[in-house]
């Protein structure tokens, strides 16, 4: 991006100033807001794009599929509060895009998505891959815009940037016609001007002393954190409000790292998977102070009887989440760490008493936990030892058991170091996502925690990751099947397992990752699972851990879908005949591919 | 219950389809919505009738007042604003009955803008309540085609909802 580029700000006047061209001008605007990595992958209408970038001195990251340039992107935003920007070409380009959107919309990830689009004149002609992207994910981004000229392209990507990051963070797309990137515009950088769009930040006093109030007045309070806190960076902010008024905090998936869970008023996840403490604590409590959370239905399960004697009070940055599903006494409409600052101000230091010791029963008499086994590979070891032996590393996880045993046997602590895809619920999204997530903190340990049904959705990236030596590591926990939904089955539908069993039909991990030129590990026996974390953690190299694990194991607790809270259900890790029939038809499989006796 | 919101917005193209696909996405029900410039030829002005309790007319002010496009969102109390709609009705109207259509119209203060041997075309401008009443008592005459424009409001008296 070189000569001829006037650098003041002159507002939208087009003077006769030195031109460049559109895809000059969008790198140039990918400068200032400060991006240092874009994932992506070309096609026709991008190829000018594509030359400036050749041109530029922006790190690009070549994917294999366009799904995962956008949970890269997620990734890295994630990992950094950055803003993760993806491009991906016109049509079938942009609508591979499509789940990664719809997943950062729904975890309000800020993420700048540049799709290419056929030239102008073309638009709504059906020219060869031409695919209506605005019109596809006007339900899945925050704001979207087609880019008709090129004089627009600065301003528009300055806005896109701003609405990507401000308030509730979320998913901005461009759509930009080729010949928007070929025609030739004077630069310039106009100030923002965006009368529509006002993100509530400071939140309001009167509110904040009720809530402080209520606070002070309630015997049973507990905190209920979501990704809102982790957005605003206000985990310091609700370290100090939880130790000065004793209050216990519970997060949800989006939320978890928030609050250190080895600290003694952690009462870790809630809701369908979460501790029975949590849920105990939250149907049992006169106060609920939920702060940049949503009241899920994973969360909350029937909503009508969720913690039916609190008076709730809510934070959150977004005015319509709140009483959005939950009637609320209290609403504080702000950023969560305003807002924990104004709180932390009026309230007073409060001793633990009842309440904590009764949490103290509680957490005491319904631990998480699991049967050890001494030859079967149970899955929550695999993580327990993760944690032992990298306690610091960056965790992604797919989506399914694997996701919630990462998220209970993980002791998560840092709110950028967990990393799971929680609204969309999108297998496939932790590998890409870890991918970068090292681009964006190459300093820290990476580690996908994966199933084998998820890690094959997106497995092509391994490609991304060996050419440009990003070496993440993925923990496959291998129990031969799409196990959260096969655990349904054997709970809801009297062991029917309808396509749920992969065995058969999974590749050998090993070989794949080594295929690929990645390292590929192989840990069929407890003993042999911390030789294989060690080995792959002093690899500098992308490494594919498979560990052949109890295929029978559930998630416990667990809150059946529409039950209360309270009715959270302790599954016996499984039955023999479970455990003989599953291990049965498993063997079979994998004696067929791998040539080896069972598990 | 149905409530009247007046909502300034960017004239831009797409911006409908965005207010219509957040109703449709989010399941709240449109009764009617009427759309036209304002005195600013950078802002529209959309009147949406709605159909739902006081929970769902909050839902729906805020996810409105959400879209990067939307600049103004307002509730409009019945008894606080005046509110009008216009219809065309092509009604059948020969020797006979021409006679007693033209009375009618004149009670409704109506106006007939076209005549040819077998109809007429009435507009009628009033509240719904009015319209609905004046498109009733014209069915005996048998109503070939009915077009009306849907609500607009405006809150009474020196208040405006401007952007």
């Amino acid at each position: 991006m070189s000569q001829g580029i006037t650098r003041e700000s002159s507002g939208k006047g087009q003077g006769s100033g030195p031109k460049i061209t559109g895809a000059q001008a969008v790198l140039e605007s990918l400068k200032r807001e400060g991006v240092d990595v874009v994932f992506g992958l070309p096609g026709g209408v991008l190829l000018p794009l594509y030359d400036a970038i050749y041109q530029s001195d922006l790190r690009h990251i070549l994917v294999r599929h366009e799904q995962g340039a956008a949970h890269m992107a997620d990734g890295y935003a994630r990992a950094t509060g950055k803003v993760g920007v993806c491009i991906a070409t016109s049509g079938p380009g942009a609508t591979n895009l499509v789940t990664g959107i719809a997943n950062a919309y729904m975890d309000s990830v800020p993420m700048v998505a540049i799709t290419g689009q056929v030239n102008t004149w073309l638009i709504g002609k059906d020219a060869f891959q031409e695919a209506d992207i605005t019109g596809i994910t006007l339900p899945i981004t925050k704001h979207n815009y087609l880019l008709r000229s090129a004089k627009d392209i600065t301003r528009v990507f300055r806005e896109a940037f701003y609405i990507a990051r401000t308030g509730r963070p979320g998913p901005v797309l461009i759509d930009l016609p080729r010949d928007v990137t070929v025609d030739e515009v004077e630069f310039t950088w106009p100030e923002l001007d965006l009368p529509g769009y006002h993100p509530s930040f400071k939140a309001h006093e009167m509110q904040i002393k009720k809530a402080a109030k209520a606070l002070m007045e309630a015997e049973r309070p507990v905190i209920y954190v979501g990704g809102g806190v982790r957005y605003a960076s206000a985990h310091k902010e609700l370290y100090d409000l939880a130790t000065k008024i004793n209050a216990p905090v519970t997060t949800t998936l989006m939320g978890i790292g928030c609050f250190p869970e080895d600290h003694p008023l952690s009462l870790g996840m809630l809701g369908m998977h979460g501790t029975k403490y949590a849920n105990y604590a939250i149907q049992e409590s006169d106060l609920i102070l939920a702060i940049g959370a949503r009241f899920d239905d994973r969360v909350t399960g029937k909503i009508s009887s969720f913690a039916p004697r609190a008076k709730m009070v809510h934070i959150d940055v977004d005015p319509a989440e709140v009483g959005k599903n939950v009637r609320v006494d209290i609403p504080v409409v702000g950023d969560a760490k305003n807002a924990l600052q104004g709180l932390l101000k009026e309230v007073m230091p409060k001793a633990s008493g009842a309440w904590n010791e009764k949490i103290e029963a509680w957490k005491k008499d319904h631990p998480l936990g699991y049967i050890p086994d001494l030859n079967l590979i149970k899955p929550q070891y695999v993580i327990e030892k993760l944690c032992q032996l990298a306690p610091d590393a960056i965790i992604t996880t797919e989506v399914g058991q694997n996701q919630m045993w990462a998220a209970q046997f993980f002791v998560h602590k840092d709110p950028q170091k967990f990393i799971s895809s929680g609204g969309l619920g999108t297998m496939g999204y932790g590998f890409p996502a870890a991918i970068g997530a090292k681009m964006g903190r190459p300093e820290c340990d990476v580690i996908d925690i994966a199933g084998d049904g998820s890690f094959l959705m997106n497995s092509q990236e391994l490609a991304t990751a060996v050419v440009n030596d990003i070496p993440v590591k993925v923990a496959v926990l291998n129990n031969g099947c799409l196990g959260m939904v096969r655990q349904w089955q054997e709970l809801f539908f009297e062991k029917r397992y309808s396509a749920t069993i992969l065995g058969r039909t999974s590749p050998d991990f090993v070989k794949l990752a080594e295929a690929y030129g990645a390292v590929g590990l192989r840990a069929t026996k407890p003993s042999e699972v911390e030789g294989v974390i060690q080995t792959a953690l002093s690899t500098d190299r992308p490494v594919v851990m498979d560990f052949i694990v109890n295929p029978a194991e559930k998630v416990s607790p667990m809150v059946p879908a529409g039950a209360t809270l309270s009715e959270i259900l302790e599954l016996q890790w499984c039955e023999e005949a479970d455990i003989s029939h599953l291990a049965k038809i498993y063997a079979d499989a994998r004696k067929e591919i791998l040539g080896q006796e069972g598990i | 219950m149905k409530h009247t919101i007046a909502v300034i917005v960017e004239n831009k193209s797409g911006v409908l389809t965005r207010i219509a696909g957040l109703f449709s996405r989010r399941s709240f029900n449109i009764e009617s919505l009427s759309v036209g410039a304002t005195d600013n030829p950078d802002y529209a002005r959309m009147t949406i009738t709605v159909e739902g309790d006081r929970d769902v007319l909050e839902q729906v002010i805020k996810q409105l007042s959400k879209l990067i496009n939307v600049i103004r969102v307002s509730a409009l109390e019945p008894a606080e604003s005046v509110e009008r709609e216009l219809a065309l009705i092509k009604v059948s109207a020969d020797r006979e009955s021409r006679s007693e259509i033209m009375q009618i119209v004149k009670i409704f203060r109506a106006k007939i803008i076209d005549v040819s041997a077998r109809s007429m075309i009435i507009e009628v401008t009033g509240d719904e309540e009015k319209v609905d009443a004046f498109v009733q008592l014209l069915r005996q005459f048998g109503i070939k085609e009915l077009a009306r424009t849907g609500k607009v409001s405006m809150t009474r008296g020196a208040r405006t909802i401007k952007a």
